[in-house]
């Protein structure tokens, strides 16, 4: 599914828009960047509460279709203008990791 | 590379990913060359005051070799063990020092070779084979 799909089906707000046609292929969800490294996949949307620059770096090298920062929490404006820069897909969920992963599976995987 | 420059650190794995692409090397050892960088470049941020990074491109293999002039690690077996981690509570409130880093780099990488001396140093080589049959005898990936 699209990411701007799954975006407005979750009720996600985009904070960096780099490319809203991304193929949103599965989740995960970990605040630890060398777990993200090793087991997220290409395609997966990102659920973290981590909002600092490095965020957007792991991002980018794991190909992931975007960051789905949790229960509202903002990056800066560092992270936002690295993201812009790199390309990486930034969002925000007013909703807590659980619950915003939870509907994103059943949204995938009805 | 300076120590402790969160703020920088994570640039130089992206910048050696858009390197390697510009030379033409193979998207999936651009890939994995890019994640072992980034967690090289964070292991001399988090434990060292400074360090380089030299990136060598050969026709049939790829090269990072990280020196730093950090404290040293005590236990290389222990380091390459998934899970064991030295590093700070606020690093691991940042998400780092999850004790993933080596055991990425040797996930990622065809031959990881780390030297250290306590109170001198680390140098750390990651090599990446370009060819085909070579990168399957040499590893590759771990499973999933």
């Amino acid at each position: 599914m699209r990411l701007k799909e799954v975006a407005e089906r979750l009720g996600l707000e985009f904070l960096v828009t780099a490319d809203p046609e991304a193929e949103v292929r599965g989740g995960y969800v970990s605040d630890l960047l060398s777990d993200v490294l090793a087991h997220a996949e290409a395609g997966d949307l990102w659920i973290t509460h981590q909002r600092h620059l490095n965020v957007v770096a792991v991002a980018k090298l794991r190909g992931v279709a975007g960051v789905v920062f949790a229960r509202g929490l903002r990056p800066g404006p560092e992270a936002l203008r690295r993201a812009e820069e790199e390309g990486v897909n930034l969002l925000l969920s007013p909703s807590d990791a659980f619950d915003t992963a939870g509907r994103l599976h059943r949204l995938l995987f009805p | 590379m300076v120590g402790l420059d969160l703020e920088r650190a994570g640039q130089v794995s992206t910048e050696v990913q858009r390197v390697l692409r510009r030379l033409g090397v193979e998207p999936e050892v651009v890939r994995r060359a890019g994640i072992v960088c980034f967690e090289g470049e964070m292991n001399i941020v988090l434990y060292t005051p400074g360090g380089r990074i030299i990136l060598l491109v050969y026709d049939d293999r790829v090269e990072l070799i990280f020196s730093d002039q950090g404290p040293g690690i005590p236990d290389v077996e222990l380091a390459r063990q998934p899970g064991y981690s030295t590093a700070p509570d606020w690093a691991r409130e940042l998400g780092f020092g999850s004790g993933m880093g080596i055991p990425n780099m040797e996930a990622n990488s065809d031959r990881l070779e780390i030297r250290s001396r306590l109170g001198e140093g680390t140098v750390i080589r990651a090599t990446f084979w370009r060819r085909r049959d070579e990168a399957q005898r040499g590893g590759g990936e771990a499973g999933p």
